[in-house]
């Protein structure tokens, strides 16, 4: 009896987050792998299964290797660029007062950087894209651009020049996203003992020494989940680059990705079964990146 | 040894406040540019763009709330994230306290589920999503919104509050069982309380995170603009300013959505941070 009644309190709490979550997200994906294998339109009743041509066809098609390309540029530079800030700053603010009289210490004011720094990334991708729309501007109304003009430089076109674009729209994303791995590192360099700075210190060790021989390697582990995060993000960018620079992935080409190209294709085309085996090989990438950044970083841990 | 180093630690200082300092100027005149923008009038928007706005004129906030619809989407936005995130926290707090204390046949199975979940790019869902959610005649309306974001916050939710609901101790949900409540009353008046840190972290970041969507509204509501979300509208605006030319609405719009995310921010700069970063530190 009681029993029973136990297992009709699983059932009753289960059932509504089972049901919306098999109906809304599993139901989806698995009608995009079956999907991907036929030349639906979106609309039309038949259905024709047309095998891996859609795959074939990815493999020649020039839009999916620029994306790739551009997507390449995205996963080297994004995670390096933000760790390398990110890890710089939150130094500064834990440990930047240096093995000072009193021992390690932060920097006055960490605090309030830390609240700056974090800010960017409560704002909505949208706004931070438009924001920024009016920031590049190509002419001297453009914020940088009015600031370059101040020095004398002629205005830049940002988003308009194809050998500029992509790196704009990734200093977006480094813009919004160094806040939140400058907590992230804060939390896990919080987390050293205090007794190994001071004991460095004690043996004259100076502040590049203390970060390259205590903190990065201990951090490592952090620093490997803040990798894999900016990794995921660099095969998004979806919400930036369509508000930034539009949907075409202009200047051509420059900012095409997969995201956009998926959208482009399922909702302006009417290729939803080529655009599902693009998420299909989107899935396989970002599978495929997580796997061997566990697998490549993992190496000895060094023992707390 | 101590006191050569001083005279370099100081010059230390100064050079790591500068570099704190640059960044956090970096992230503060953007800001503080849109802000001030929205006081401009046209001719001072197509002028020196480091120059301060003549007067301060607050007819583009009237514009920009009625004329570009910026109440209307903020109001959406509010219904949307509301029940949005009350539904993810109320049936992700049940399946992950059920996965979490109770072991049943399955029930390690349907816990992967869940997590599956996220594995996946949501862009390998889009199409058949869109599909799916007019089958149940749901598209354009906020009620199938507030499903879909419901169902995609489940996977992280329930990952969360399982391994939060895993950490409390058996004895005092053993104690009222026995005290006679039903498992529904232990779970309301004895659990829930007891998980509150991991409660309020998680919802921060699922109002957050439903807040700043984008992509789902842009595919499920895109055909009513009456239903549209800030991010849509404001992303809409910024399109048409193109034409329309009322840049000084589309700032004084835009100031309109970063001002109340700012000030939420800046009353639970913690909490947001603790509950932002618990997504990182599985």
């Amino acid at each position: 009896m009681r029993r029973l009644r136990t297992y009709g309190f699983v059932a009753a709490f289960l059932a509504v987050p089972f049901v919306l979550y098999t109906v809304f997200v599993i139901s989806p994906y698995i009608q995009a792998f079956q999907i991907s294998l036929t030349s639906w339109n979106g609309y039309s009743s038949v259905v024709s299964y047309v095998g891996l041509d859609n795959f074939v066809r990815l493999l020649r098609d020039e839009v999916f290797w620029r994306a790739l390309r551009n997507h390449g540029v995205m996963l080297v530079t994004l995670p390096l660029v933000t760790i390398a800030i990110a890890l710089f700053l939150s130094f500064l603010l834990n440990l930047g007062g240096g093995p000072g009289g009193s021992g390690v210490r932060g920097l006055w004011g960490s605090r309030f950087y830390r609240v700056v720094f974090f800010f960017p990334q409560v704002l909505a991708v949208a706004v931070v894209g438009v924001l920024f729309q009016a920031i590049y501007r190509p002419d001297e109304v453009g914020v940088l651009n009015g600031v370059l003009a101040r020095l004398g430089i002629e205005p830049v076109g940002w988003l308009i020049e194809p050998s500029l674009a992509l790196w704009s729209v990734i200093a977006v994303m480094v813009w919004q996203g160094v806040g939140f791995y400058v907590v992230l590192f804060s939390a896990g360099m919080a987390a050293i003992p205090k007794d190994y700075f001071e004991a460095a210190a004690l043996d004259g060790a100076g502040r590049l020494r203390l970060f390259f021989s205590i903190t990065l390697p201990l951090l490592r582990d952090t620093v490997q989940v803040g990798w894999i995060y900016l990794g995921i993000a660099a095969l998004d960018g979806f919400a930036l680059i369509q508000v930034l620079v539009g949907n075409k992935g202009e200047p051509d080409g420059a900012t095409t990705i997969l995201p956009i190209t998926i959208y482009n294709n399922a909702f302006s085309y009417g290729k939803v079964g080529y655009a599902s085996a693009m998420g299909v090989a989107l899935f396989f990438l970002t599978v495929t990146f997580a796997v061997l950044t566990l697998r490549t970083t993992r190496r000895e841990r060094v023992e707390l | 040894m101590r006191e050569p180093a001083r005279p370099r630690s100081g010059v230390l200082n100064g050079l790591s406040h500068v570099a704190l300092a640059v960044w956090a100027l970096l992230i503060i005149l953007p800001l503080v540019w849109t802000f001030l923008a929205s006081f401009k009038n046209n001719t001072e928007i197509f002028g020196d763009p480091l120059q301060l706005p003549g007067e301060l004129r607050l007819d583009a906030w009237g514009r920009a709330w009625d004329k570009a619809h910026i109440g209307r989407y903020m109001f959406n936005t509010v219904i949307v994230v509301f029940f949005g995130t009350a539904g993810t926290m109320l049936f992700g707090a049940m399946a992950a306290y059920v996965l979490a204390r109770f072991s049943f046949a399955g029930s390690k199975l349907i816990y992967y589920y869940f997590v599956a979940g996220l594995a996946f790019p949501v862009f390998l869902a889009l199409g058949p999503l869109f599909f799916v959610v007019r089958q149940f005649g749901l598209l354009n309306s906020h009620v199938g919104l507030v499903l879909v974001y419901i169902a995609y916050s489940l996977p992280f939710t329930v990952f969360f509050l399982a391994a939060f609901f895993r950490t409390l101790p058996e004895a005092v949900a053993e104690a009222a069982m026995i005290d006679g409540a039903s498992h529904t009353r232990t779970f309301f008046q004895v659990m829930v309380p007891m998980a509150r840190p991991g409660l309020i972290s998680i919802t921060i970041f699922n109002v957050l995170g439903q807040w700043n969507q984008y992509l789902l509204p842009l595919v499920l509501v895109a055909g009513d603009p009456d239903k549209w979300v800030l991010t849509q509208g404001i992303a809409s605006i910024s399109t048409l300013a193109g034409y329309e030319a009322d840049w000084p609405a589309l700032f004084a719009a835009l100031s309109l959505t970063i001002l109340p995310v700012m000030v939420v921010y800046v009353i639970f700069q913690r909490q947001i941070q603790s509950g932002l970063g618990a997504g990182a530190l599985k």
